[in-house]
This record gives structure tokens, sequence and C-alpha cells, in this order.
């Protein structure tokens, strides 16, 4: 075996291997602690998991391609509540009001244009200004939020189209309607990384950026392009949450960023760019979900979850840097 | 008489405040080499950036065959038959060598797919005609660097080029990986594509190129042909004055010991190295990019753990576990990468020089500004760094005058040992030789110097002996009377066995 093959199988498989490692846990701690004598592992339950990974498992597909870009985008969580707000609320629009259940298309596209122009927006002001996406994001994120709490103050905005609802909760092949859009989510955006120039130069421009330059790369376009991809896909997330639960909180989707930030780099991506993978990515949805499933299982409060998570989070990334060591005469820095 | 493939006519670029390129001409003949000369900040990037579309020129015309053209971008450049090879620094090291030498142009199928078969199979026809030991789907970052420079070179041979710039094409290649490069030259000679090869290096210029055009200052010096010149003149051109290229003849007393190395190993990086260094000489550290030189320098200063061995200083053994220890033992490092490793670009050079020592210049809890000016003006005067005064940015100043910087960064911690890594690289001749002949007077006033440089002119000008490594082991020590090119470049290939070392 050559040397440093090792490391980098358990580098792109580490993230299962903490899957099985979190299941097992579960498993048998369920056995002790949990409350209800279902077990852990159920079908069912696992059925569901995947399930609610959906809303945070849509936009981390985006963000893997924004994050490997070499960037990075902090206003998916007021996208996220935007859409929403715009879904549920022109559904009640006056001029909408002769479709009867034809105004669902309208105002899921609506939704889906709304988040998409957003995330062009952010993609445009950073390929014009050369502003960090960080602080441009940051910024958008605050005034994204803004707008949400002028629409409706601190109240939220409900409809409940039962139309709606019925497809929402619908299942087919024993998956949910949520479930399936990230299954179809994940594997267009592997496709996308994987298989066609857009995604190959997305890994260049992220991996250096003068060189991408150099070959001729319209970086500043392609940027854009990629923020309107997580815009939408930020709204798409909103969409499928929202089509079942049918009202929306102005505090909805707030630290939103953050979970699927921690999913990108639990699932392998450099946080500096040029490097991730989509399955990666998908696997670090899941095993957030699973951990606070599974804490919750075995009757941890939500703020001892948010805990484990950041430690794990650090735990990753100190043993990521280590393997990374190239041993002992490594330089000091 | 046949029509240059590229020619360019009084090109002018000015950027606010400069006249970066006033009135540059130049053309290159199919089948011809064509080297492009002149000091850091002569202009030579910023006319490749106008030739590869990247700035748009105030004035002028370029001319691709007989036809016109206004370059709009890189990719413009390159449909026309303009390919730039630029330094190692242009790859994305997380894709394969087949991604990266076809970047931005990937063979596409329906749906924006990448055609990975064609690709590689295009991919693997050029590797061949390069004879590299790698092929397509080798990921980039796993290359060493001579082979990554291998890779930036396959690029030229994508398209029907017409003109292939080589912008220092060798500034990391081994001698062997050199014929390799030289021959691909002489190959796409042969196919009548013109070449414009920019580098430092005099010995190359001289052996492969055909004619010489020489900018100073963003001005056209003129074209000489290489058969009718010699570097003297050439030289004399780009600086506009004489150069002292002599061998290092002076010699001056020498003193202690001041630094012993007995059989220190790193791992694999280096093994059983010893070596002394007296105060008041120069020992040169000649060797193949890779050979262990900076390697040994950064655990002399702290930055690495070596496995096995000692370090002396002044006869007493030590151990080094950090940068801090070093410095407080009187050991300075003078880094290859200047402006990464050794400077802080926008801070000002009184900042810059008195940095490794700012927490001792306080009064009170203030930083004392006063003392720190005085040191500064002390070392100006003494290295004779030209800048406009201390509020000067670092990153604003010449490539010379930033190493004086850095130098005198380091002499104001009154070292015993002074270690130069790569002293002169990217910086012009003129300065080269300041730095140089500032090396010598540093071992006069006693300092035992350690240079490490892959240059073989600068070792034999400014080492008084000369270490000779070979993958990461110490082939052969050359006095300055005894050493001879032939000699030295057998000992660094690793022929010539372990005479006397």
């Amino acid at each position: 075996m050559k040397a440093g093959t090792l490391s980098k199988a358990l580098k792109s498989g580490a993230i299962w291997g903490f899957i099985v490692l979190e299941l097992i846990f579960f498993s048998i701690a369920g056995e002790y602690l949990s409350l209800s004598d279902k077990a852990f592992m159920d079908w069912e339950n696992m059925l569901l998991l995947l399930k609610q990974s959906a809303p945070i498992g849509i936009i981390a597909m985006g963000m893997t391609i924004v994050m490997i870009n070499g960037n990075i985008d902090l206003s998916v969580g007021a996208t996220y509540a935007i859409a929403a707000i715009v879904l549920l609320e022109s559904m009640t629009w006056p001029i909408f009001a002769g479709l009867g259940d034809m105004v669902i298309p309208v105002a899921w596209l609506l939704a889906l244009l709304v988040g998409t122009f957003l995330g062009a927006l952010n993609g445009l002001i950073v390929w014009k200004t050369g502003v960090d996406a960080f602080i441009v994001t940051l910024g958008s994120m605050l005034g994204f939020r803004g707008i949400v709490f002028m629409f409706n103050g601190e109240n939220p905005t409900s409809h409940l189209n039962w139309t709606l609802v019925d497809f929402a909760e619908a299942e087919f092949l024993g998956l949910a309607t949520a479930s399936w859009f990230l299954l179809a989510v994940t594997l267009v955006i592997w496709f996308v990384m994987t298989k066609t120039v857009h995604g190959r130069n997305a890994y260049a421009i992220g991996d250096n950026r003068d060189a991408a330059v150099n070959a001729g790369i319209r970086v500043g376009p392609h940027i854009m392009i990629n923020f309107a991809i997580i815009g939408f896909l930020a709204a798409l997330s909103a969409v499928v949450f929202y089509s079942e639960s049918g009202s929306v909180n102005p505090n909805d989707g707030q630290l939103y960023e953050l979970w699927v930030i921690t999913a990108v780099v639990l699932g392998g991506t450099k946080i500096t760019g040029g490097a991730g993978s989509v399955i990666g990515t998908f696997g670090g949805v899941i095993a957030i979900q699973l951990l606070r499933k599974g804490l919750g299982h075995i009757g941890a409060d939500t703020s001892t979850v948010n805990l484990v998570i950041g430690l794990i989070l650090i735990v990753v990334l100190i043993l990521d840097r280590q393997l990374n060591v190239k041993g002992k005469e490594e330089l000091k820095v | 008489m046949t029509d240059p493939v590229l020619h360019l006519d009084d090109i002018v670029k000015t950027f606010p405040g400069v006249r970066a390129l006033d009135g540059v001409s130049f053309s290159v003949m199919p089948g011809e080499v064509h080297a492009l000369m002149g000091e850091n900040g002569a202009g030579k990037s910023t006319l490749m950036k106008v030739l590869g579309g990247i700035y748009q020129p105030d004035g002028g015309s370029i001319h691709v065959g007989k036809e016109r053209v206004t370059m709009a971008g890189p990719l413009e450049a390159k449909a026309k038959g303009i390919v730039f090879i630029h330094q190692e620094l242009s790859l994305a090291e997380e894709l394969s060598v087949a991604e990266n030498i076809y970047l931005g142009e990937l063979p596409r199928k329906s749906f924006g797919r990448v055609d990975w078969h064609r690709l590689a199979e295009q991919t693997n026809l050029i590797l061949q005609k390069l004879n590299v030991g790698f092929d397509a789907t080798t990921r980039v970052g796993d290359l060493s660097i001579a082979n990554q420079q291998m890779v930036e070179i396959a690029r030229a041979l994508t398209v029907d080029a017409k003109a292939v710039i080589f912008d220092e094409p060798t500034a990391s290649l081994t001698d062997a990986e050199k014929v390799v490069l030289f021959d691909v030259i002489s190959d796409l000679q042969k196919e009548g594509v013109g070449i414009i090869y920019i580098s430092h290096r005099m010995e190359e210029i001289f052996k492969i190129t055909d004619r010489i055009s020489i900018l100073r200052d963003g001005q056209y010096q003129g074209t000489v042909n290489t058969a009718e010149t010699h570097e003297e003149a050439v030289t004399q051109m780009m600086i506009g004055r004489k150069l002292d290229l002599s061998r290092n003849e002076t010699h001056h007393e020498l003193g202690d010991v001041a630094l012993e190395v007995r059989g220190l190993s790193c791992g694999k990086l280096y093994e059983d190295i010893s070596f002394e260094v007296r105060r008041g000489e120069v020992v040169g550290f000649y060797g193949l990019v890779g050979a262990g030189r900076t390697e040994i320098a950064e655990t002399l200063f702290g930055l690495r753990d070596p496995s096995a061995g000692q370090i002396l200083l002044d006869g007493e053994e030590v151990r080094i576990t950090s940068p801090n220890d070093a410095i407080a033992r009187g050991i300075s490092l003078v880094p290859e990468d200047r402006k990464g490793q050794g400077l802080v670009l926008g801070m000002n050079c009184r900042d810059n020089m008195t940095l490794p020592q700012v927490q001792d210049l306080t009064s009170g809890p203030f930083v004392a500004e006063g003392a720190e000016v005085a040191i500064f003006d002390q070392y100006r005067d003494r290295l004779d760094i030209r800048t406009p005064g201390w509020k000067q940015l670092v990153g604003n100043l010449s490539g010379g005058n930033q190493q004086k910087i850095v130098i005198g960064k380091w002499l104001s911690m009154h070292p015993n040992v002074l270690i130069v890594d790569e002293p002169t690289r990217g910086i012009d001749v003129g300065s080269k030789s300041e730095i140089h002949k500032l090396l010598r007077e540093l071992a006069a006033q006693g300092y035992a110097v350690m240079v490490i440089s892959s240059e073989m002119p600068e070792v034999l000008h400014v080492a008084d002996r000369i270490v000779a490594m070979y993958s990461g082991r110490i082939m052969r020590t050359f006095t300055s009377e005894e050493v001879t090119e032939d000699s030295l470049i057998q000992a660094i290939s690793g022929l010539g066995g372990h005479e006397a070392a």
C-alpha cells in the first residue's frame, strides 16, 4: 500500500464510519437510557430521519458548491425565511384568487424565483465589488432577516392549503416528498460537480483562482451562478418544508447557515475551497441529524445537543489536521 | 523575408502615475526563440499581460501574422494561437493533470458534461511527447514541483500554437528536466512556432535563443542577435552600467567555529549532515531544489525537530526548539520566500525591521517609536536601503531593497550566525551584485554566514567554501580555490562519488 493511501481512505470514508459509530452508540445507549421502548434503529425512525434532514440537506448541497468555489454564504437562513413568506403569502393574493389549486405551482415558482434572485444578488455583489463573500453575505443575512421582520413584525405568516399539505405529506415508494426532494437535489448537484465543466471549473477556481483566470475561465459570472444556485436551493428547501407546515415564524431558518456549514465541513469540504464532495456532504447532513435525533432519543435536551455537535466539529477538524500532517519532521508553524 | 508570427508595435500602457510601457515594439519570427530580458519592474510582465489580453494597451497595436488583433482575454489569445506558460503557481493542485492542462476548455459533451474519455486520450498523447513519468489522472498536488512545471509546459501543446511565451520556465527544473524542456522548445521551433523566452538566467539565454530584446524601465532598449553579443553587453543594456561578475578572490581572517553540526538527520529530508561555519566565513550550500538545504536551515532555526545528531554553537551543544530560541541564541534566518515568509508587505519599513524585537522596544506600556526609527536609520545607512522614508510600505519597494530590509531586520538582532536562503531569488541583476557584496562585507565584520543558493554563479561568487548537496546528503565540500563548475555540477547531480566530505 502506498504511503498516504490509508489516511486518504480514512478521510474520504470517515464520515460514514462516524455514522456507523453513531448508530451503534445510540442503539446500545438507547437500550438503557431511552424513555420509549422503541429501538433507535427502527426502519420508520430512519425514514423519518431522512425526511427531517431535508431542509438542512437541500441547502447544504448548494453550500457545497459555494464552499468548493472558495466562497461562503451566510444568508441562506434568511433567504429560506423570505422564500417561505413569499410562498405562503402569495397564495392569498387576490390576483391569484381565480386560479384555484393552480395557485400552488405559481406560488412555488414565485418563491423559487425570489430565492434565486437573492442568491444572484449576493453573487453579483461579490463579483463586482470583490468584497469577501463572508462579509457580503453577513450583510445580506442581516438585511434579508430585516425584510422578514418588516413584512409581518413579530407575527407568524400562515396559510394552509390542504391540497398542498396532502402533496407534501404524500409518500411514494415509502419515502416522503421531502426525502425525494433531498435525494433528487443530491443527485443533480453530484452530477454537476463531478460530470460537468461547470462543476470542474468550480473546483479549479476554489483551488487556484489565478490559474483559473489565466486559463480564461470567467470567474465572476461563474461565482454568481453558484450563488444563484444556493439561493434557489434555500428557497426550494423552504418550499418543501412550508408546503407541509403552512406557518412561518419570522425567526425561522435562523442558525440554518451554521448547521449547513457544519454539515458541509463534517462531510470533508475544505473551508478554503478547492476540495470536497457532494456525497460527503450528504453524509455530514445525515450524521448531524442522527446526532440530534439520537441525543433526543436518550433524553438529552436541545442545549446538550448543540454542545455535543460543537465539540464534535472541533474534534473532527483537529483530527483532519492531524491526518494531513506529513509526519514528525513537519515544519512547525 | 518571412513575416513575423507575432508583432508588437509601439505598445504604450500607463497606470496612474507610471508609464509601465513606453513605445515597446518587437517581433517574433516563425521558428525563432526570442529572449525578452529586463530587470524586475522593467515591464516584461506588463507586456505579457497586454499580449494575453489581461490589460488593454493605451496605444500601439498587436499583429498576429498579418492580421491586426485586439486581445479581449486569455481565451481569445489562446484561440489566436498565443499560448502562455506561466511559472508553476498557475495550477489547481486538487485537480488531475488532464484537467489542469485543459483548464478553461475542457472537452464537452451534451448538457455541459465533461468528455473524460477524449480528455484522457488527448492528454496522454501530449504526455507521451514530453516523456514524463505520470499520466492524465494523477493529482497535480501529488507531483514534484518540477513535474508540475512540466504540466504547465504541456499546456503549450494543446493547441495549434503560433507563438508560445515561456515565463521563467526553468526556475524550478532540474538539469535533466531542462533538457526535456529545451527539446520541446526545439520541436516547436521546427514546426515554425515563434517562442518568447523570459528568463534571468544568462547561460540559458545564450544557449537556446536566437535574438534578445531588452527592456529597461518600460522602454525598449533594442534587439540583438544572440550570436553577436555577450553577457556583459546584455547586462549593460539591462541596467545601464557594468557589473562585477568576478569570482570571490578576497579572503579575510577566519575566526573561531561559530556553528558546528554533527551527523544531523531529519527523517528522510536529509541524513547525516556534518559541517562547520567559522566567524568571518561564508559557506555556500549548493544543490537542486529538494536536496534538503532549506530543511537544514529550518532545523537550525528551530522550525523542525532533528531526528538525530548534534548542533553546537561556539563549541557548546544546544537544542533549538523554536525560532524564539534560535534568535535568543544568535541565529537568524533570512527565508527563501521573501514576500511570504520574510516580510509583512502591508507594514512600513520601520515596523518590518523591528518586528522581532518590538516587545523589547517599549517605554512604559507603549512602543517606543523613537527607538524604532533609530534602529531603522542605522541599518538603512549601513545597508544602503533606498526608500523615501520609514513610512514607505515594504510592498512598494523593489526586490533588492526588500531583501535588505529582511537582512537588516536580522542584523539588528545582533546574530552570530546568519543563514540566508536564496538571497537573490527574483531580484534583478543590479541588486543581485549589491546583495552579494553585502554578504561578503558581513562576513568580513565577523558574522558566520550560511548562504543557500540554487544559482551557481552566486555560490561561486560569495562563498569561501561550498557544500554540495544531493538528495539529502552532503556529497562534497569544496574550497573556493579547488572548485570548478564541472565538479560542482557532478556533485549535486549525485555523480562523482563520495570523495572527501
